[in-house]
């Protein structure tokens, strides 16, 4: 009976201690896109909706949670963007200077805006978006130690996401069709590779370091052409690949510096790549209290015009305006030369207000330019857009 | 026993004469910052707190949206105070925190966690007079109070709601502050901010921030359960209410870092 009693006691005094959290985001997203595609099957515009439900529960006190978060997507025109994905489901223990998850989730790496050398764990969910921010969820294990001198953090990833690709009638593809379903893999192992990684983040005076290395299967294939019936596609490889990263940033007034370096090496290449820049913000503008922000952003990629990223000699800058108003309204514009090819340029337009406590509009646009064949950016020279969002969060 | 009992009213004779030659020597400068230390002294020991807080943002015609958010703060000796923010309400926001280490005369480090990126980022915290999420408090007026941030000058004394106050003016020690001076009115009873006039950088009244309801904790802090900011060149105004304060949580250091910040819930 006392014992009992007592497992009661503890039960409520757990369940007291207990927290439930739950969010929903939402959208739906009306593309335009400004000229006839590349090739026929693809559409002038484009409507798609989203939804993201997030379940987080702990206990003790938070020493112990779960956090699980679905994403569901239907897209109007095509199939392949039509898709969900588990983008965490994570057990996070916290201990005395240290924690430890395991399960599904997402982990960002590194500092710089325009493009992301280092952050390597995620998957990237291609069709979601084609600036690489949005990811797909990583199986992994991961431990960390919190300490003065740093946090060190071990990962164990045991399963391989492939990448994302648009289908036949989407936008943003390659003129032959990407077989997903028929991926190679440079291991025997495949998507049960065991990649390893590990990073540190500490300081050193007013500068964030962090340092990561990377064992495992690369996330960006390479594609080979074969024949699947009498179909020509492009089969993606997915190759082997060691990577050291580095990414700095140092705090300078109003101005934050910015670098990202990263060595990778795989069976066909070894090669480093680095981005580099500031950011600016001055407060306060125009005697209003809009903050304005300035970037510039170095793109560098030693294997030059063999590159697979669009960023081997180019120059990203930008400026981001914040009305600092109840609405929350926040206008990004960033344009992309090609420092070797002066026709290659690109730039991206991000606004978003809210409309009231659950709602908030959204504007994104994409603008490509390239004459040159062996630019990636070549492909997508058609694919100017803008979208729409309405956004709900609850 | 008698001989001594004839010696008091000599001995505090002799004693008021020298408190009304100490009180003459001492400059208004001098006399401020007296009363800073005092501030400051009754001020130190609480250790930590967490708060359950909401803010009222009005702008000129009335209209008005809540802001509600969790606010951890750890009392760091020598220092100014770190602090951790979750934001609850709206909807958009939620989940994302706030990590801020103030400090007296450097630049404060800021840091803002954005939980769709899963990404940490720095702020330039130069940028001490930009606003706070949108509302009338700018970055600099909710960092602690620290002596060495301001030089003082004690005005005069004044009645305010009825209790009597020191009048005191400040002139921020720390650069890029958006305002040239601040005059606090500071009831003599405990030593607490009662009113706040904030003089921009031309020198014209900006805002002014009111205290209301202060409660006792710990038998020796008190804390206003509602700040109220005025801005008078906008007509917005912004309150930040306190709905739940604790004191000694048990926090520590470890619960105010990057990591801590990723996994603020």
């Amino acid at each position: 009976m006392k014992t009992s009693l007592l497992t009661l006691g503890v039960l409520l005094a757990g369940s007291a201690l207990a927290d439930t959290q739950t969010n929903i985001r939402s959208a739906i997203e009306q593309r335009f896109y400004f000229q006839d595609g590349l090739y026929p099957e693809q559409h002038d515009s484009d409507l798609s909706v989203f939804i993201e439900p997030e379940l987080y529960y702990s206990i003790n006190d938070g020493a112990d949670s779960l956090n699980f978060k679905a994403f569901f997507r239907y897209d109007s025109r095509d199939s392949e963007r039509t898709h969900m994905d588990v983008r965490e489901l994570m057990w996070l223990h916290v201990g005395n200077a240290w924690e430890f998850r395991a399960g599904i989730g997402k982990v960002f790496w590194g500092q710089t805006e325009s493009q992301h050398l280092v952050d390597v764990i995620n998957q990237t969910d291609f069709v979601e978006a084609i600036d690489g921010e949005e990811k797909l969820g990583q199986p992994m294990v991961q431990f960390s130690l919190i300490q003065d001198w740093g946090t060190l953090s071990l990962f164990a990833l045991p399963y391989f996401r492939e990448r994302t690709f648009a289908g036949m009638e989407g936008r943003f593809r390659a003129p032959l069709r990407i077989d997903t379903d028929n991926p190679l893999y440079e291991s025997d192992d495949e998507q049960k590779h065991l990649d390893w990684a590990f990073r540190y983040m500490g300081y050193l005076g007013d500068t964030e370091i962090g340092l990561s290395w990377f064992d495992g299967t690369n996330r960006e294939p390479l594609f080979v052409p074969a024949m699947t019936g009498d179909e020509q596609v492009l089969r993606p490889y997915y190759a082997q690949m060691q990577q050291i990263g580095l990414d700095m940033l140092t705090v300078v007034g109003a101005t934050l510096y910015k670098l990202e370096a990263i060595h990778r090496k795989t069976d066909q290449d070894s090669y480093y790549a680095l981005t580099a820049g500031f950011e600016h913000t001055t407060v306060g503008v125009f005697e209003t209290a809009y903050d304005i922000g300035w970037l510039m952003e170095y793109q560098y990629d030693e294997r030059d015009e063999m590159a697979t990223s669009l960023g081997q000699n180019d120059l990203m800058v930008g400026t981001r305006l914040v009305f600092n108003d109840i609405r929350g309204t926040e206008i990004l514009i960033a344009y992309i030369q090609d420092l070797d090819e002066s026709s290659g340029h690109s730039g991206y337009i991000e606004a978003s207000s809210r409309i009231n406590d659950n709602w908030k509009w959204r504007v994104d646009g994409w603008f490509f330019s390239s004459d040159a064949p062996s630019d990636p950016a070549y492909l997508l020279r058609r694919d100017d857009y803008v979208q729409l969002s309405l956004e709900y969060y609850f | 026993m008698i001989r001594i009992r004839s010696f008091k009213p000599l001995f505090s004779l002799l004693l008021s004469l020298l408190l009304v030659i100490q009180v003459q020597a001492q400059t208004a400068e001098e006399k401020g910052l007296a009363i800073a230390k005092e501030r400051k002294q009754r001020d130190l020991g609480w250790q930590d707190n967490q708060a359950e807080a909401s803010m009222i943002l009005r702008n000129a015609s009335r209209q008005e949206i809540e802001r509600r958010m969790r606010l951890l703060t750890l009392e760091v000796q020598n220092d100014g105070d770190k602090g951790l923010t979750i934001f609850d309400q709206p909807a958009d926001v939620k989940g994302t925190a706030f990590l801020n280490y103030s400090h007296a005369i450097e630049p404060d480090e800021q840091w803002m966690y954005l939980p769709a990126l899963k990404r940490v980022k720095r702020i330039a915290s130069k940028n001490k007079s930009g606003p706070f999420m949108g509302s009338e408090f700018a970055f600099e007026d909710l960092s602690s109070f620290e002596v060495a941030k301001f030089n003082y000058k004690y005005l005069r004394d004044e009645q305010y709601e009825g209790m009597d106050c020191f009048v005191i003016e400040q002139q921020p020690a720390y650069e890029h502050s958006g305002y040239t001076k601040l005059i606090t009115w500071l009831d003599k009873e405990h030593y607490r901010a009662q009113k706040v006039e904030f003089y921009d950088r031309k020198d014209s009244l900006l805002k002014t921030l009111t205290m209301h309801d202060y409660q006792l904790y710990l038998d020796k802090y008190w804390r206003p359960m509602k700040l109220s900011m005025k801005n008078h060149q906008t007509r917005k105004s912004t309150d930040l209410i306190t709905h739940e304060l604790r004191f000694r949580t048990g926090l520590s250091e470890d619960d105010f870092s990057q990591a801590a910040l990723k996994r603020a819930k």
